[in-house]
């Protein structure tokens, strides 16, 4: 998953609509990201169940994500990688990808401030934000959040491009002209 | 260890060995010597003379203040490398380490080879010392300070009294070697020549027994006892000092722990200097410990890998788990890195592992189907989070009482709290999901005094905003802040692309705590 920006929290919003809270997550921030991005604030997240690895580098982060990935009784790991690190190549992303099907549990690898190159993920988005829906209380209060989310890659999937919004458990699309119907983001793999 | 104290200052400092060195420490009328080197002795210094008395006699003696505590440090130190003899050390006196040898003795060739070994091993130091084994831990500190051979402790052996449970019993088939009806004067004899001052009594009462006659232990046991408490009667009780010495009152050691922790250990025939002797070492370490953990209902939370120098030096790793375990293969994961990042230096001649932490672990943990999803798979995804990155990286959530944003996320290591057991709690106003760990300074339009923020500029992008909501103003906690701390007010805004910020402005105009408000940056919402 790709943040079109890295000054763009959006991507968050769209990722824990889909993380599951019932067994804990493996939120991984490598050190470039906590700077530049900031770190993880609890409070705010819709679930308490959660450990987080502050990684020295992208080395290491990954590192973690796949001992995180490996383990099945997580709900899902979250790995964030600033940049285009040299250690995140074709091959350890296809790794992850690998050790997320054989366990079942998700892996969300996010970019940061990176090109998308070469990757074995089986589904690549880029996530942007999109200005929020009305809040019925207040006019000129921000609302409910919304997202562009481009599926620019995907196994068994046509890529698509859809204004999203995220209501009631699921996502909705949001009135938008010249794109296909969203059938169903179900499991995603970044 | 007679000499301690300068053995150890020859070492550090490369000085002539025959130079006429004194240590000294500071007294209330002046230096006083603490030791003194052989030259020096020649000259006529002793330890606790003054110095400018010795100076008197010598003026060429060499003056260096001495280090007590770094000698105190080593005796520590040495304590614990003595563990390689008996799990039961104590420090004695600044100079002086007793070992409980219960049951030890046989594992290196008897008590000769004890002593023996422990002579080689502190001469290989380069440590002078005086060695003596007998059945009260009293009578084994006078002998070691007070007896005439140094060397002649062999005859110790035979000093098996009846009283051996008293203090330090000796290993019962030593006892049964020599069945005679006089062993408790064997004990007798070996002490009567020693001088009363053997029996650590403080020198007023020394010196009173010398001038009553009383010159040797042997004089003073020849005194009736009634006569004897009668006229000590004070703190310093010599009947008590008499019989602790002879065995006829327990003295048992302070630091004797209850139960000590499960421990296993090896020992090499050779010094390994090669990097891969503490994984092998470890092969056959984790299952023995794993015995004792099962045997004791226990599982480590802490453990200690020790690997035991030749120059008498230890290093140490520690692994902490997340919950309670005795699973060999958990613990070989986790100490594997560990252990091949000792060093060995000169070579390692013997090695342990010590569950310093444990808490108790019954034995249905062991199911016959390994349960994929359960708190202990993440916890031993902790632990080796934790092994690999440290303490400090791997960290859960734990929520403080605090209105103040960046103080109400507290984080705690993963490793000391199970990450289930944090419970949700509803907070006033919306947060955001990230929160920079320093919040950034921007510049803001905003309608003064106290209006809507309308653009800003973060790292040199301007920000057009679109929508806001707030303030939510969060006063400064007065109890735990400085008095000058200023109230944030806090808006949620929007800018015309759509991403979310959290940004606050800190004080307002007039409120006497600093000039103009600034403007920060704290969260991005999602």
């Amino acid at each position: 998953m790709f943040a079109t920006h890295p000054r763009d929290g959006g991507w968050a919003g769209f990722l824990l609509a889909e993380v599951g809270t019932a067994r804990p997550v493996l939120w991984i921030q490598d050190r470039m990201a906590i700077l530049e991005s900031g770190r993880i604030h609890p409070p705010g997240l819709p679930f308490r169940n959660l450990i987080h690895v502050e990684a020295r580098d992208a080395r290491d982060a990954l590192w973690a994500m796949e001992e995180g990935v490996r383990c099945a009784a997580l709900s899902s790991v979250i790995g964030e990688i600033w940049g285009n690190p040299r250690a995140l190549d074709f091959t350890a992303t296809r790794r992850l990808a690998v050790a997320s099907e054989r366990s079942g549990t998700p892996c969300w690898l996010v970019r940061l401030g990176g090109t998308a190159n070469l990757s074995g993920a089986r589904m690549r988005w880029r996530i942007a934000s999109a200005p929020s829906l009305p809040n019925p209380l207040d006019a000129k209060a921000p609302g409910a959040p919304a997202w562009i989310a481009e599926l620019f890659r995907a196994r068994g999937h046509p890529p698509g491009r859809w204004s999203l919004a995220h209501e009631a458990g699921a996502f909705h699309r949001l009135a938008e002209p010249g794109h296909r119907a969203l059938g169903e983001v179900g499991r995603l793999r970044a | 260890m007679p000499s301690l104290a300068i053995e150890r200052w020859a070492k550090s400092d490369d000085c002539a060995p025959d130079s006429p060195v004194v240590l000294t420490v500071e007294g209330t009328h002046g230096p006083i010597i603490h030791a003194v080197t052989q030259a020096a002795a020649e000259r006529g210094a002793r330890p606790g003379a003054r110095l400018t008395d010795a100076r008197a006699l010598d003026p060429g003696l060499i003056a260096v203040p001495a280090d007590p505590a770094g000698d105190a440090a080593l005796v520590e130190r040495l304590a614990r490398w003595a563990e390689r003899w008996s799990p039961l050390v104590e420090v004695d006196g600044g100079d002086a380490l007793r070992l409980d040898i219960r049951g030890v003795a046989h594992l290196f060739g008897g008590e000769e080879g004890l002593i023996e070994d422990v002579r080689a091993r502190f001469a290989g130091l380069g440590l002078t010392v005086r060695v003596a084994i007998a059945p009260t831990a009293a009578a084994a500190w006078a002998l070691a300070h007070y007896s005439r051979s140094a060397v002649g402790k062999r005859e110790t052996r035979r000093w098996n009294s009846e009283k051996s449970e008293a203090a330090i019993p000796l290993p019962r088939s030593a006892a049964a070697e020599s069945p005679s009806p006089s062993e408790g004067e064997g004990l007798t004899t070996a002490l009567s020549p020693l001088p009363v001052a053997a029996l650590r009594l403080d020198a007023d009462t020394v010196r009173t027994l010398e001038r009553l006659g009383l010159k040797t232990i042997g004089a003073l046991i020849g005194v009736p006892r009634l006569a004897l408490a009668r006229r000590f009667r004070g703190a310093e009780d010599v009947v008590d000092a008499l019989d602790r010495a002879l065995g006829k009152k327990a003295e048992p050691l302070t630091a004797a722990p209850v139960e000590s922790p499960p421990r296993s250990a090896v020992r090499l025939e050779e010094p390994a200097t090669h990097p891969e002797a503490a994984a092998q070492a470890l092969e056959r370490l984790i299952p023995q410990l794993a015995g004792v953990l099962q045997e004791r209902h226990l599982g480590a939370r802490r453990l200690t890998l020790s690997g035991f120098r030749v120059d008498g030096s230890i290093a140490q790793a520690n692994v902490a788990t997340a919950i309670a375990s005795r699973d060999p293969a958990h613990l070989a994961r986790l100490l594997a890195d560990k252990a091949a990042m000792l060093d060995p230096q000169f070579g390692f001649d013997a090695f342990a592992l010590q569950a310093d932490w444990t808490e108790s672990l019954g034995a249905a943990q062991e199911s016959l189907v390994e349960e994929p999803s359960g708190a202990r798979e993440v916890a031993r995804l902790i632990d080796r989070l934790t092994v690999k990155l440290g303490r400090r990286a791997v960290r859960c959530p734990k929520a403080h009482s605090s209105h103040v944003p960046e103080k109400a996320s507290g984080w705690v290591a993963a490793v000391s709290s199970s990450p289930s057991q944090m419970g949700r709690e509803s907070r006033g106003g919306k947060r955001p999901q990230r929160l920079l760990d320093r919040p950034e300074a921007i510049d803001v339009i905003y309608a003064t005094p106290e209006g809507m923020p309308r653009r800003f500029v973060w790292r040199r992008a301007v920000h057009d905003i679109a929508r806001a909501e707030g303030p939510e103003r969060i006063a400064p906690e007065w109890w735990r802040q400085p008095s000058s701390a200023r109230l944030r007010d806090y808006y949620r805004v929007e800018d015309d692309t759509g991403r979310r910020y959290w940004i606050y402005r800190e004080g307002v105009i007039g409120d006497g705590r600093g000039g103009a408000p600034n403007w920060f940056i704290h969260g991005l919402f999602g």
